[in-house]
């Protein structure tokens, strides 16, 4: 058997504030094939986004190791680019420049001036971002910042994409288009996706394996279904698709049935 | 509600809306007569206008007395006239025109302030960006800057010999303190999100320093400098009725010796303006700077 593109090996994390700590994630372990588009699943406080931030390397996981291509995990790298929940675009740069930052960065030697500008055009269009290059964040929609997080973090060619929440913080029109947006460019691509959600039908429609998380504290992976449906997938004929139900229906249960929300008082 | 997924390039022309025009019935009773600029700059210009004749007519009726120890509004303008109409007048030693009064000041003040901005930028970066050189010098910091102004002046006199590097220092260390510490404030609250953006991008120290900090904390920095150019201009002032020599302090002080009292109240007016004009100009650069993107 050859290694998997992407494995996380008995994750644990556990958080010691002043003597009392906290175990979050609990002997989570999962592989990713290269070009996958995974969704990860659970309860607000199930540390689905400190998982996130484990493979991102932006937290240390207490025990056990991230491999990417065989390499542990331990920094932070644009290999692995986040497409954080709040967009995160620095406000005083235009969309252009702040894509352009990561090109600089990434491509410094390996791509000339000239090239990195047409990259960074490049990505702004695939995210259709271009009519808005000089504008500033805090005069473009939140859909078209989250449009240009995309763009940012697709422009340093990951190995992994991650996406914490991407949509989480859209109404629900613009959602449906991003999500859109997002399965053209994972067509196109072939990027392999880690996607944080706590949406049932933007996990179903977006994935090929759903990870869903027990409830925390503690939490680990309770199950993981496949989503055996044809790409491209379209969400209006999805609707009334079997296999999608089937799948839309035991994601549900297992949230609100299995693993319902104990709310602590 | 949404239909099929989006094609990322699309030569597929949009429909067009068909563009309706709605004709605006005539608004009935207040006919625009003037152009949009001008009622707005009357809007901001008659109110302070109004305010500021009320208070020279007020001044000018309490004062009117020929015994009273203040002079009304009309016999300022009239003592004073020769320093209103010759601004340039070049003499012997302190006799000089108000503005080359008014231009030794403002050199102490930008040697000084320029020093205080550079250092206390500076320090305030090393503050708020390290744990440690906040706990060792923010007590320091705390107990220094509520030493008045003046109170450096004896011991910077001592220590340089002269006065006009004294007023300097006086400067320098009055304006310093809410330049550190603004400083400081703005770079402990950096968003974690620009440190993930950072970490993830690989930035190193001195990237992260000029395309994450600087920016990310220009709006505080600000503050601080503005807070400061008004406090050096305040402390000059005083600072300069006791070294002596050319500049604005010391003219009022010298006035007073020979009972000028219109004297006092024209520097005092020109005083109170420079110093309006140096906190517009801080304003300004500060809104050049940040380009108004304090936040998303």
């Amino acid at each position: 058997m050859s290694k998997p593109y992407l494995s996380l090996e008995q994750i644990d994390m556990v958080f010691s504030r002043g003597g009392t700590s906290t175990q979050v994630l609990n002997q989570v372990s999962l592989n990713v094939e290269k070009g996958e588009f995974i969704s990860i699943i659970g309860h607000s406080g199930c540390g689905k986004s400190t998982l996130l931030n484990i493979v991102a390397g932006l937290t240390q996981a207490t025990r056990g190791v991230v491999f990417l291509e065989g390499n542990v995990v331990d920094t932070p790298g644009p290999d692995r680019a986040v497409v954080f929940q709040n967009h995160s675009l620095l406000p005083w740069l235009t969309v252009y420049e702040n894509v352009k930052l990561a090109v600089d960065k990434v491509f410094s030697s390996s791509k000339s001036r000239v090239e990195r500008h047409e990259w960074t055009m490049r990505n702004l269009e695939l995210v259709q971002m271009v009519h808005a290059r000089d504008k500033r964040p805090s005069e473009v929609s939140g859909g078209m910042k989250q449009r240009v997080g995309i763009a940012r973090a697709l422009a340093m060619e990951p190995k992994v994409l991650l996406l914490d929440e991407p949509f989480g913080a859209l109404d629900a029109l613009t959602r449906a288009h991003l999500q859109d947006q997002v399965m053209q460019i994972h067509t196109e691509l072939a990027n392999t996706v880690l996607m944080i959600t706590h949406d049932v039908d933007e996990a179903v429609l977006l994935s090929d394996r759903i990870v869903m998380m027990t409830n925390g504290p503690s939490a680990r992976i309770g199950e993981i279904l496949d989503v055996p449906l044809d790409r491209p997938r379209r969400r209006i004929e999805l609707a009334a698709d079997a296999t999608y139900i089937r799948c839309r229906s035991s994601v549900l249960k297992f949230l609100y049935e299995r693993h319902r929300l104990v709310e602590a008082a | 509600m949404t239909a099929s997924p989006v094609p990322i390039r699309s030569n597929k022309k949009p429909p067009v809306a068909k563009i309706m025009t709605l004709s605006v019935p005539p608004k009935t009773g207040s006919p625009r007569r003037f152009p949009q600029w001008l009622t707005s700059l009357a809007a901001h210009v008659v109110p302070p206008v109004i305010t500021l004749v009320f208070l020279l007519v007020l001044w000018e009726i309490l004062c009117s007395s020929p015994t009273s120890s203040v002079p009304p509004p009309t016999r300022v303008v009239s003592e004073t006239w020769e320093l209103i109409a010759h601004p340039f007048y070049v003499g012997q030693g302190v006799d000089q025109g108000l503005f080359w009064h008014i231009l030794a000041s403002l050199k102490r003040v930008a040697l000084g302030y320029c020093l205080a901005a550079v250092a206390g930028i500076a320090l305030g970066t090393l503050v708020g960006q390290s744990e440690w050189a906040m706990r060792g010098l923010d007590p320091i910091f705390q107990v220094l800057r509520t030493v008045p102004p003046l109170a450096w002046l004896p011991l910077s006199l001592a220590a340089f010999k002269d006065g006009n590097p004294s007023a300097i220092f006086v400067i320098f260390i009055t304006a310093i303190w809410p330049i550190i510490i603004n400083t400081a404030v703005g770079i402990r609250n950096i968003p974690q999100d620009y440190q993930n953006v950072a970490r993830v991008l690989r930035l190193n120290q001195f990237e992260y320093f000029t395309k994450i900090m600087i920016p990310a904390a220009a709006p505080y920095i600000f503050t601080g400098l503005r807070i400061g150019i008004g406090l050096s201009w305040l402390a000059i002032v005083a600072a300069e009725m006791l070294i002596g020599g050319v500049g604005i302090g010391f003219f009022i002080w010298d006035a007073w010796n020979s009972s000028r009292i219109s004297d006092i109240i024209l520097a005092l007016i020109y005083v109170g303006i420079v110093g309006y004009l140096l906190d517009r100009a801080i304003a300004f650069i500060a809104r050049a700077v940040t380009r108004n993107t304090a936040s998303a």
